[in-house]
């Protein structure tokens, strides 16, 4: 299944003057083998060592004990008969739906507008670039800069608040406001770089068709519905999945917000759940089996991305 | 009407460049601001008294008395050394990542041995693991090593390969005309010969591109270097910042200090935008996603 499916990309991928390529070569069939083994050998290394060895290792620690300190014990299903009766995983796994919830549809909705925004008005790049500057900034000094933005005494938002006349609020330590929040300065955060995802996207849209609309006396509005919607579907069905398996590992902004306290449950989200389980109380066992159940959540949102990439490739290339 | 809708739609693009960069103001506005006016100065949009201390006293260029009398808890920051680590920590994984991708991506796509598209869709199906489950094993893998606080322990998982950046690059060499590698062959090249004087060569866009979005990752990463390089000789900016925030006192945190500290972390992404933005840019579409 797997395999099928690389075939079929590089099929796709193969140029055009291929075959006749091959028919040339038939008389001397060349093997590469010594070559290719030499090419491979650091980047199979770091995968054998670093990806597939941890996978099977975090599966085996998934149904042990494991603590760190003495050797895993294994126990079998436990670790899945206790996680799914635990309270504080499927409260995390809420939290973090609340934020991707708010985070991308803001971000999709913004990052549309300001997608249209552009290909409509302008090809600047020095204007894209601006743009993009939020995306280049670790989300460390994201949470830092918004936590100063926001603080609840000399916050300058929260000046601008008292200068409409509006109370003051405690973004990010109110239970209630704290996971809005986080989502919405990451939002700040990734609008730009979903935007010119999406432009890059509205660029492959033949222009022929805004012309012939213009003269059917389509406004803008009438424009962007009935042609740029549709012609962007695939781009994106894309970067909406790609931006959901991002959101939902959300780590850093948390990570920052809980400071030296640890994070409240409002804002417990699942890697932050799987980090304190891993890391403060050491159940690796626990911790495993709860990834493992995050990366089924994420393996499916993957899948989903490779079929729409084939997708959009056949429909825009 | 339609200038009026074109006047309101540069409005938008306009308050959007705002908030977008107003942020970034604050930050700088904060770092030149001496602490003792941060009360006094905090809805104001340009310091009262303009300063460099807080940078001096980050870098580790006061004393001790002096940083502390400019607003500093006391604690040693050496933020001089962790922007090094920063830049050695991205540096080594954007040059050898990608070199090592280049040569694996250039066998799968381009080298003739048996079982190529079997191992090809093994490494490919690795995209499907999200990075939490992997990094458990691989701080207990780096930890038996007694690599933790190493910059071995560092880059070791990302300097050898990503599976994005592999399959990137296929795509990209399945592209090239084969003719040309075939005339080098011809002259009598082997393998490495082709790959070395006429594939990276011609390459120089796709390497550029993977290259780039590998250290702007680099840059960003946080969990995993909080995890294993924690201390003082290989703590990066990321790590810094947190523990800043986590060692200046809850109730009056030393703002100057820590967005002197965030400045620094965003100056050399800014150079990067300023000299290589057109690239990056331009890169950005929906088949380079990450």
């Amino acid at each position: 299944m797997r395999t099928m499916r690389t075939e079929e990309r590089s099929q796709l991928a193969e140029p055009p003057n291929d075959a006749g390529a091959a028919r040339r070569r038939r008389p001397r069939p060349r093997d590469d083998r010594r070559a290719a083994w030499l090419f491979l050998v650091p980047a199979l290394a770091g995968f054998v060592i670093f990806y597939g060895y941890p996978t099977v290792r975090g599966v085996w620690y998934s149904l042990t004990d494991y603590n760190l300190l003495s050797d895993p014990t294994f126990v079998g299903g436990d670790n899945y008969a206790q996680i799914v009766r635990d309270p504080q995983f499927w409260h995390s796994l809420g939290v973090t739906g609340y934020y991707v919830v708010i985070n991308i549809g803001s971000q999709m909705l913004l990052g549309l507008l300001l997608a249209a925004l552009m290909h409509r008005l302008t090809r600047s790049v020095a204007l894209r670039a601006m743009l993009l500057l939020p995306w280049l900034v670790p989300n460390v000094t994201v949470g830092l800069l918004w936590i100063w933005l926001l603080d609840a005494d000399l916050g300058f938002v929260n000046h601008l608040l008292k200068a409409l006349g509006l109370g003051t609020v405690g973004f990010f330590v109110s239970p209630d406001w704290a996971m809005p929040t986080i989502g919405l300065v990451n939002t700040w955060a990734y609008t730009g770089y979903t935007a010119l995802l999406l432009y890059a996207g509205m660029l492959q849209i033949p222009p022929h068709l805004y012309e012939s609309a213009a003269l059917d006396g389509a406004g803008e509005l009438r424009m962007f519905r009935s042609v740029t919607l549709p012609m962007l579907r695939p781009v994106l069905a894309l970067v909406l999945v790609v931006s959901l398996i991002g959101s939902f590992q959300i780590f850093d902004t948390v990570a920052v917000a809980a400071g030296g306290r640890g994070a409240s449950s409002a804002i417990r989200v699942i890697y932050y759940f799987i980090y304190q389980q891993a890391f403060q109380y050491f159940h690796m066992g626990y911790a495993s089996a709860a990834a493992l159940l995050l990366a089924l959540i994420l393996g499916v949102l993957t899948v989903v991305q490779l079929r729409l990439l084939r997708a959009s490739r056949s429909d825009l290339a | 009407m339609r200038r009026i809708g074109t006047l309101a739609a540069w409005a938008m693009l306009a308050l959007a460049l705002v908030l977008t960069l107003f942020p970034f103001y604050w930050m700088v506005r904060t770092a030149l601001t001496p602490a003792a006016d941060l009360y006094a100065d905090s809805g104001a949009l340009f310091p009262s008294n303009p300063t460099l201390v807080n940078f001096q006293r980050i870098l580790g260029l006061t004393t001790q008395e002096e940083a502390r009398a400019a607003g500093g808890s006391g604690a040693r920051i050496d933020f001089a050394r962790y922007l090094l680590n920063s830049v050695v920590y991205s540096g080594l994984i954007a040059t050898l990542q990608t070199f090592f991708c280049a040569m694996a991506g250039y066998a799968f796509a381009r080298l003739r041995f048996p079982g190529r598209e079997v191992v090809f869709g093994i490494v490919i199906a690795a995209l499907m693991v999200p990075p939490i489950f992997t990094l458990l094993p691989n701080f207990v893998l780096v930890k038996n090593l007694d690599w933790v606080n190493t910059f071995a322990g560092m880059v070791a998982p990302s300097i050898l390969m990503t599976p994005f950046a592999v399959f990137f690059l296929r795509q990209f060499f399945l592209s090239i005309p084969r003719d040309v590698e075939e005339a080098a062959r011809l002259d009598g090249n082997g393998a490495w010969g082709v790959f070395w004087r006429i594939v990276l060569p011609m390459s120089r866009g796709p390497l550029i591109t993977i290259g780039l979005t590998t250290t702007v990752w680099a840059w960003k990463d946080y969990l995993w270097p909080l995890l294993v390089g924690r201390e003082e000789q290989t703590r990066v900016l990321t790590v810094a910042l947190g523990v800043f925030l986590q060692q200046s006192p809850n109730t009056r945190p030393d703002w100057t200090g820590l967005m002197a500290g965030s400045t620094l972390s965003v100056l050399p992404v800014l150079i990067l935008l300023i000299f290589l933005g057109r690239r990056l840019v331009q890169s950005l579409n929906f088949s380079g996603i990450k």
